[in-house]
């Protein structure tokens, strides 16, 4: 039987899945305890108990200072700042996106704005923004917008484009008109699509969060991680690393399950 | 002293640089180090750190190098706090680092360092910049913008313990160096505290006014060359061309004659701006160019004054390592044998050593 073909029974698909995990873990694990025999301060590779005493506290204790439980200010400061900029941008991109998508004079007047406008680097111009928005939370969110809306109207606008033709000509057949088509056939069926250029756009509005974090800020979990980067303590970078991938991870999860709940018939749709 | 450079850029190049890390990171320090004859010293940009580049362009680390029969390596690393997370694992032999950050990074890690170069103190390259106001004592309430936990903060909190008020009286907000003058311009921000050249760019800004600056607390923001312990122990000749380089190369570029000032001029190119822009830093640093003075200061009495204010203002912040229950943690170690803290854990030693054998011209 050719490879192509050969499945894994789903006990073994399961081991095969945890395997690379288990392979990263171990391989830490070693490293780790070699360097901890040359020197037990060794603060590159802090041991599994160490890291655990980190996150101990800065997730259940309170900071002497302010009173606050770290990991957890700095968690829900950084989810508003990505989630207001995610709503932004995804507002923006679907007004955008769908207007544009549909009619041939405003295709004209942006289409080739809005590609070259997304090839701009935003963190090349930071000082332009710093300008206009300030240092502050607004200097943040816009960041997260700048970063993440362009890619999104670009992928909108090309997905409103794909709809097949003979569903828009049907629809004006039946005398539907522009609001009507707007509102009937192409927003519902963008509904999902949009849901999909989210998910892929999750990797860089951390990426933009983050940065602007590191930038200037007073909490959140980019800052953290850089703060504690001047004293090189990884023991509370990697855990904090760890965390930001579950809650991407779990936030991509989260959107496939709206999808599938909510526009269940977009499956079928995707799979034609 | 340092310049980090937080910036975008780096924030980018952290994979490379996590790549880098990972690579070093079987590689653990030795508690004993081998004879070897192959050394490595890494360096930041930063006034008084230009020299090494440019000896090492004029092949003065090369002459030296020979003369003990090893050879040197200067490599620049172009974000400071990775050059300390990088000596910390292993990656370098010796550093171009503050007094503070030997003791909270390396010291702290375990990496058991030794300072054989006290080469400068900022004396006024680092400093609180107000906007609009003129009295140190309107910092009080204000937002402050900083490179936390950074040489900064230490003259922050120093100024702020001489106007009797203490870290609680600002708030910090912890912004990347390289977006600090930028940041000036913005309304909402009101006080700095940052280092240069972006104090001298930032004052350029009539609204700017310096109100403290690390020229009243001289002789506390040290430069160093440091070099790790058991690596220096067992190969002592490395500490030897270092120091020998480094006091030639001073000679040259602190000489009133057309050589000095096309050092100058080459250390300015190096460090991104010119003869001008480079004398300005040079005369808020004060240069050890004499060893046997630079010698006299590190067995001096303020030195480990210095020493104690600076390791209550890493435990104060937490930066003492997990779980430190006091300051005491770890050793400091002075050439007159005096300790701070732990002595059955030294991890930071001052040596006079190869100054003196500058100083006598045994090198």
């Amino acid at each position: 039987m050719r490879l192509i073909n050969r499945h894994p029974n789903p006990r073994l698909a399961r081991v095969l899945t945890a395997s690379p995990f288990v392979a990263v873990a171990v391989v830490y694990v070693i490293a780790s305890t070699i360097r901890h025999a040359a020197n037990p301060d060794d603060k590159l590779l802090p041991t599994i108990a160490q890291m655990g005493a980190a996150m101990w506290r800065m997730a259940a204790q309170q900071d002497m200072e302010s009173g606050d439980y770290l990991m957890l200010n700095d968690t829900i400061v950084s989810l508003q700042r990505l989630l207001l900029g995610l709503g932004i941008s995804l507002a923006v991109s679907f007004a955008i996106g769908v207007s544009v998508g549909m009619i041939p004079y405003l295709k004209r007047l942006f289409v080739p704005f809005i590609n070259a406008f997304s090839m701009v680097p935003p963190l090349a111009i930071l000082p332009i923004l710093f300008i206009v928005a300030g240092i502050g939370e607004t200097a943040k969110v816009s960041l997260i917008v700048l970063g993440t809306a362009p890619y999104m109207i670009r992928d909108l606008i090309l997905r409103v484009e794909e709809l097949p033709r003979p569903q828009i000509i049907k629809a004006q057949t039946l005398g539907a008109g522009d609001w009507q088509i707007a509102l009937r056939v192409v927003v519902p069926q963008m509904l999902p699509r949009l849901i999909d250029s989210l998910r892929l756009s999750l990797g860089p509005a951390w990426l933009y969060l983050i940065s602007a974090e590191a930038i200037a800020a007073e909490n959140g979990l980019g800052y953290r991680i850089f703060l504690v980067r001047r004293y090189f303590a990884m023991d509370i970078i990697l855990p904090y690393v760890a965390w930001i991938t579950l809650l991407a991870f779990f936030a991509d999860l989260g959107l496939r399950w709206l999808q599938h709940a909510a526009f269940p018939w977009f499956a079928g749709a995707r799979a034609q | 002293m340092g310049s980090s450079t937080l910036s975008r850029q780096n924030f980018l190049r952290g994979g490379a640089a996590l790549a880098a890390a990972a690579a070093t990171a079987t590689k653990a320090t030795p508690a004993r180090a081998d004879v070897k004859k192959h050394f490595k010293l890494a360096w930041t940009i930063y006034v008084g750190w230009m020299p090494w580049p440019w000896a090492a362009e004029k092949g003065i680390v090369k002459k030296w190098a020979d003369k003990y029969g090893i050879t040197i390596d200067v490599v620049e690393v172009n974000d400071y706090s990775t050059s300390i997370n990088q000596y910390t694992a292993g990656g370098f032999d010796a550093l171009t680092i503050t007094n503070m950050d030997t003791l909270a990074v390396p010291a702290i890690g375990g990496v058991d360092s030794t300072s054989i170069i006290t080469g400068d103190y900022s004396n006024g390259n680092d400093a609180l910049i107000l906007k609009d106001k003129t009295s140190f004592d309107a910092v009080k309430g204000q937002k402050v913008n900083i490179v936390e936990y950074s040489v900064s903060q230490y003259l922050l909190a120093r100024g702020l313990q001489m106007h009797h008020m203490t870290e609680r009286d600002v708030k910090l907000v912890n912004t990347s160096d390289a977006d600090m003058a930028a940041a000036f311009e913005t309304p909402a921000v009101t006080a700095v505290v940052t280092w240069n050249p972006i104090v001298l760019q930032i004052l350029q800004d009539k609204k700017a006014h310096e109100v403290f600056s690390s020229a009243k607390i001289p002789g506390e923001i040290l430069d160093l060359v440091i070099v790790n312990t058991p690596t220096l122990k067992a190969n002592p000749d490395f500490a030897k061309a270092l120091v020998g380089a480094w006091y030639e190369t001073l000679g040259i570029m602190l000489s009133n004659t057309p050589e000095g000032e096309a050092a100058r001029t080459e250390m300015g190119k190096l460090s991104g701006t010119d003869l001008a822009g480079f004398d300005a830093q040079l005369k808020t640093t004060y240069l050890f160019s004499n060893p046997a003075k630079a010698a006299a200061f590190t067995r001096s009495g303020k030195l480990v004054t210095t020493m104690e204010y600076v390791r209550q203002f890493l435990f104060t912040n937490g930066l003492m390592g997990q779980g430190a229950s006091s300051a005491d943690v770890v050793g400091i170690e002075f050439p007159n044998g005096k300790i701070l803290g732990d002595s059955k854990k030294v991890m930071f030693r001052f040596t006079d050593e190869y100054m003196k054998m500058a100083a006598s011209k045994s090198l």
